[in-house]
């Protein structure tokens, strides 16, 4: 196994691992507040970002572009907010008409971009597109220090996170403020997907957010324990989907982490024991089976 | 025929058919569906280009067509599990899908000219080059007849299902008891969005469909009550987004595709502040009446 001493390889399962883990994380309160795909949203509105700040800045440095990224991503979160709290739109339309709307800006300003001497416009796509294989020692870096302080705000705000996700009305009632934990919860969001951008891609992205957290929803019906299974399951993805495209040359990274986090929410769907598919059917035939009997039984005695 | 007037005769034409599927998915809250379907296009062509091996055939619009319906199906499976909520069952499906045609792609297509971003990204600009010939003569850009062909499909599909359309987007409980199925509308529904897309995306490119379907549609709900209304003001801002980003693009010399999507969303921006704006008069005029 001489992939496993291999320094890209390494940085790049590194990475994967410890965005799949941070975006489980923040991905199970997406998807329990039903609001999964603003991470789809999010990436795909990161994009005018990137090009405005690669437009003004001129310098194609990672930094700079997740700042700009970072920006954008999160003047649509709150434009989609603003659009649902004061209007009839609901929030799918909002979200897809925003995002779509900030997409094609991006791709305007991106055109500009191209106009420029210096574009090489090679790299802004690769941004857009993910991939992982150019991730550097400092991208592992920001990903472990965001996810911290990511991770320390969710232990901080436990509590309030989860009677929000859970129980809105009372949560209110109890005096916490909808608007402000709403708002840290998309920005908690945004952050993750931004940093992922890179990774997997924009359009990959949010499934990093949905599908580890929607498998680990069917093993557990605790938060706890959905949240760790859900980081365990992301993480694993990273290293597997990373092993993967290592191996088989020409399977692109992102897309490989994705189907292997499809494999094990497929999984858990039909094999999960108290909830899966599979029990059902079970749970079902058993008690079709004991009916019969117990009919059969009663009429024994009469 | 110019070929300027050419492309503003395609955005219209591309805008317009989107906005009409679009209308029905904003009304049945499923205006993500547009999203995931147009990303799972990609795997329909990817899987039909390795049947026919020919990139210019027909086969491969059909393919894409059909993933549509199915994706729809796959995302309606998963959810009737109740293992998942609905959102959560759409963000699995398409990126599923999209990986698996970018595998393929990379894999195995990597000789023949299909690759993501002309799929993601198309260019309105090329759309006249591209000649419909018959008998050596020439009749015009392709792009009008596949753009007209979708329209004529799109009204007539509104017009003849138009009371079907109604009652199920509103009262799907209503709709079945008298005799409509809803399953039955609601497919050929996601068959014409999917077809409006597959149409679509070779101008526009596909993530920009989604905003040619949805936000005329938003738009023109935050500015109307009433379906056939709705239905004028979406097709209209469609028209007009079209023609206005054809001409900011020329003179920024940007993505054409890209502004009009701009433009869009301009409306939609308008539509709401024009909205937000009505209610305010409405409070105060409601305060003004309530002192004396």
């Amino acid at each position: 196994m001489n992939i496993l001493y291999d320094h890209t390889f390494l940085t790049v399962a590194a990475g994967s691992a410890a965005l799949g883990m941070i975006s489980g994380v923040i991905g199970s309160f997406a998807v329990l507040r039903k609001q999964s795909l603003l991470g789809d949203g999010v990436s795909h509105a990161a994009l005018p970002g990137v090009a405005a700040a690669f437009l003004i800045t001129g310098v194609k440095s990672s930094g700079i572009l997740l700042v700009g990224a970072l920006i954008s991503g999160l003047l649509a979160a709150l434009l989609i907010s603003v659009i649902v709290k004061y209007s009839k739109v609901k929030f799918d339309a909002a979200l897809a008409a925003v995002m779509s709307g900030f997409f094609g800006l991006g791709t305007v300003l991106l055109t500009c971009a191209q106009k420029l001497p210096n574009a090489a416009q090679s790299g802004l796509s690769t941004f857009i597109y993910g991939q992982a294989s150019a991730m550097l020692t400092s991208d592992i870096v920001l990903i472990s220090v965001l996810s911290a302080v990511l991770l320390t705000l969710t232990l901080l705000f436990w509590k309030e996170f989860k009677l929000f996700c859970f129980d809105r009305d009372f949560s209110v009632q109890s005096g916490f403020s909808e608007k402000k934990l709403s708002l840290l919860l998309s920005f908690m969001t945004v952050i993750t997907v931004i940093l992922g951008i890179q990774t997997v891609g924009v359009v990959l992205m949010s499934a990093m957010l949905i599908i580890p957290a929607a498998a680990a929803r069917q093993w557990s019906d605790r938060l706890y324990s959905n949240i760790i299974l859900a980081a365990f399951f992301g993480g694993f993805s990273g290293v597997f989907g990373a092993l993967t495209s290592g191996l088989g040359d020409g399977v692109p990274t992102g897309p490989a982490i994705v189907i292997t986090a499809s494999a094990i929410a497929l999984l858990s769907l039909l094999f999960a024991p108290k909830r899966g598919i599979v029990n059902r059917i079970l749970q079902r035939k058993i008690s079709r089976l004991r009916l019969t009997v117990t009919f059969k039984g009663g009429n024994e005695k009469q | 025929m110019s070929a300027e007037i050419e492309i503003q005769i395609i955005a219209v034409l591309t805008a317009a058919s989107c906005a009409i599927p679009g209308v029905f998915l904003v009304l049945r809250k499923m205006s993500m569906v547009s999203d995931s379907i147009t990303h799972t296009i990609l795997l329909g062509i990817v899987l039909a280009f390795f049947i026919v091996n020919d990139l210019s055939s027909p086969f491969l619009l059909i393919g894409a067509a059909v993933m549509g319906p199915v994706t729809v199906w796959l995302t309606e499976t998963l959810t009737k599990t109740r293992l998942l909520s609905e959102d959560s069952a759409t963000g699995m499906v398409f990126p599923l899908l999209f990986s698996i045609a970018v595998i393929l792609i990379t894999k195995y297509a990597g000789t023949a000219h299909l690759d993501t971003d002309s799929v993601l990204l198309g260019e309105l600009a090329f759309a006249p080059f591209d000649r419909l010939m018959i008998n050596g003569a020439d009749m015009g850009a392709k792009g009008i007849y596949v753009s007209g062909v979708l329209l004529l499909i799109n009204i007539v599909f509104t017009a003849v299902f138009y009371k079907e359309l109604l009652i199920v987007s509103f009262d799907p409980v209503l709709a079945a008891v008298m005799g409509f199925s809803p399953a039955i509308l609601h497919y050929s529904l996601m068959t014409t969005a999917s077809l409006t897309a597959v149409g679509a995306f070779e101008a526009v490119g596909s993530v920009l469909v989604t905003a040619f379907m949805i936000a005329p549609a938003a738009a023109a709900y935050l500015l109307t009550d009433n379906l056939k209304k709705m239905l004028v003001i979406a097709v209209g801002i469609g028209g007009i987004s079209g023609i206005l980003g054809y001409r900011t693009a020329v003179f920024f010399q940007v993505s054409i595709a890209g502004s009009m999507a701009c433009w869009c969303g301009i409306f939609f921006l308008g539509a709401f502040m024009y909205s937000c704006g009505v209610r305010k008069i409405n409070k105060f005029r409601l305060k003004t009446k309530m002192q004396p």
